[in-house]
């Protein structure tokens, strides 16, 4: 579904990305997995156009989205939930809920995500940085169920959150891809990740230096801890 | 007679009226260059001229083309936002990327060029532009006697104000407009094209500002220099009710022009100066402005 080639990018005059290549197959959830300053982050705005420049190719479905705008990056199907979570301070939950634009049809309605998430309906008229952080965590998560795209990424969607919370994070990302949502998750926490993932691609300084299957992390634990460090 | 604090009520009345229209164009004015400054990070210094431009407009279609004051009010803002759309596309869309001082240099430039422009063509002493038919003449209030025409005037900059308030605050249009204040960049990777939007902002605040020049015309006379008049006290109130502050530089707006008018009844020498001496008090309280954020 998603092909990136090659793909080089740059912040001012620093280049962060060196030659990425991943795939991500219809259907999965795909992690990439790395320390601090891996490339992680940037691969992610990378695919959205939210990095100062980019080069090589980011196919999605075979269209080649490179020289897009982010705004048309977004309406071939990719919902992008940021690091920081991007909740708006100025709008209310349902504004926050409603503001990204519906991209193709297929998307959750409304009912269906507060089934998923009530505390948001509960929440509906509050401003949106007042929620909790596992709240605006959700609630990033599900403005991008409700526009129609299929591609979804995920950047650290448990950084900083409780325990139970992660947990309800990982039911909610098996959720929807039972639903039949493609995720790409980055993530810090790879006991986390090995829960709801289908493979993992390792990056380090910049490149992708490797992909192990969630059904081989467990034979490759010693390779994954010297990656990760950990 | 009836006195209040030492002076006649009747004065009181007069400059408490005039205040409020003064009123009432600040807070147009400054309405428009607080949306304009939310989205782009561009101090507007091209407002008093689109102002300006607006009461010309409405002159000019009147005295060219005998289009009357009330189609004039919606035509008017129309062609000058146009106008605003061609500026932005054309010179104000080339700094985004460059230190905020760029475009208060820029629009400044164009301030001069459009107010050099008007001068040049129809002469810098004014012309007259004639009160609509149906607001002639004064309205009884029991207590005073007020022209219908001025109070026609503050009935529609608040009514207009209003408008714009609910839709920033109560539309789908608003609020991606208040997310893209916060976060352009996010809001443009959920897929709105945010390139358009700012193009649309900038048209509907020249909108604006030419809106408040129609209603201008017929109590000033038409003139080149009209809008650079108003546009220092309006950044002031602007600084006043905080930098981006959509109900502050309403609220800013009408309160300060009410202030002026009771200090020309109670301390006429300081009636010039009471903004900026406003201005400087909250400047040291309250950096951000009495409703900007901190």
């Amino acid at each position: 579904m998603l092909d990136v080639c090659d793909l080089h990018a740059w912040y001012g005059e620093s280049h962060i990305l060196h030659g990425v290549n991943f795939a991500v197959p219809e259907g999965e959830v795909v992690t990439l997995l790395g320390r601090n300053g891996a490339g992680k982050t940037t691969t992610m705005k990378s695919i959205m156009g939210l990095v100062g420049r980019r080069a090589g190719s980011i196919r999605y479905n075979g269209r080649e989205t490179i020289a897009l705008r982010p705004d048309l990056i977004a309406r071939v199907g990719i919902g992008f939930c940021p690091e920081e979570r991007g909740i708006f301070a100025s709008l209310n939950v349902t504004e926050n809920l409603m503001l990204p634009k519906v991209v193709a049809p297929g998307g959750l309605d409304l009912a269906t995500i507060y089934a998923l998430f009530p505390n948001l309906k509960e929440r509906a008229g509050s401003q949106g940085t007042k929620l909790s952080g596992g709240e605006q965590q959700m609630l990033a998560i599900a403005r991008i169920l409700r526009t129609g795209a299929r591609l979804l990424l995920l950047d650290e969607p448990t950084e900083g959150l409780a325990p139970v919370i992660v947990q309800q994070i990982g039911r909610t990302i098996r959720e929807i891809k039972a639903r039949g949502f493609t995720v790409l998750l980055v993530e810090q926490n790879f006991r986390f990740a090995q829960t709801v993932a289908d493979r993992h691609y390792v990056m380090e300084h910049g490149h992708v230096v490797d992909m192990i299957p969630n059904a081989d992390l467990a034979a490759n634990m010693g390779k994954l801890h010297d990656y990760l460090g950990v | 007679m009836i006195m209040i604090f030492g002076k006649p009520l009747l004065l009181l009345y007069g400059q408490l009226t005039l205040g409020l229209i003064n009123g009432a164009f600040y807070a147009l004015l400054s309405l428009g260059l607080a949306v304009i400054f939310g989205l782009l990070n561009i101090i507007n210094f091209a407002h008093g001229a689109l102002f300006m431009l607006g009461a010309y407009v409405a002159w000019a279609l009147l005295e060219y083309l005998d289009i009357g004051y009330w189609p004039a009010l919606v035509l008017a803002p129309l062609i000058v936002g146009v106008f605003g759309v061609v500026l932005e596309k054309t010179l104000i869309q080339r700094l985004y990327k460059l230190d905020h001082l760029y475009g208060l240099l820029l629009t400044f430039g164009c301030a001069l060029i459009i107010e050099g422009l008007a001068r040049n063509e129809f002469g810098s002493s004014g012309m007259p532009y004639a009160i609509p038919e149906a607001l002639r003449g004064p309205l009884d209030l029991g207590f005073m006697m007020l022209p219908a025409y001025r109070a026609w005037v503050v009935v529609a900059a608040a009514g207009m104000c209003l408008l714009t308030w609910l839709v920033i605050e109560k539309t789908r249009l608003g609020s991606t407009l208040r997310a893209a204040t916060e976060n352009a960049k996010l809001v443009q990777a959920f897929g709105v094209n945010v390139p358009r939007l700012i193009t649309l902002t900038y048209g509907a605040g020249a909108a604006l500002a030419a809106f408040a020049g129609v209603l201008a015309a017929p109590i000033y006379s038409v003139n080149p220099g009209m809008g650079s008049n108003f546009i220092i006290s309006v950044f002031a109130v602007v600084v006043i009710g905080g930098m981006g502050s959509i109900l502050g530089s309403i609220i800013t707006g009408f309160g300060l022009g009410i202030l002026e008018g009771l200090t020309k009844v109670y301390y006429p020498e300081a009636s010039a100066t009471v903004i900026f001496v406003v201005m400087v008090i909250v400047l040291l309280a309250r950096p951000a402005g009495l409703f900007g954020k901190a």
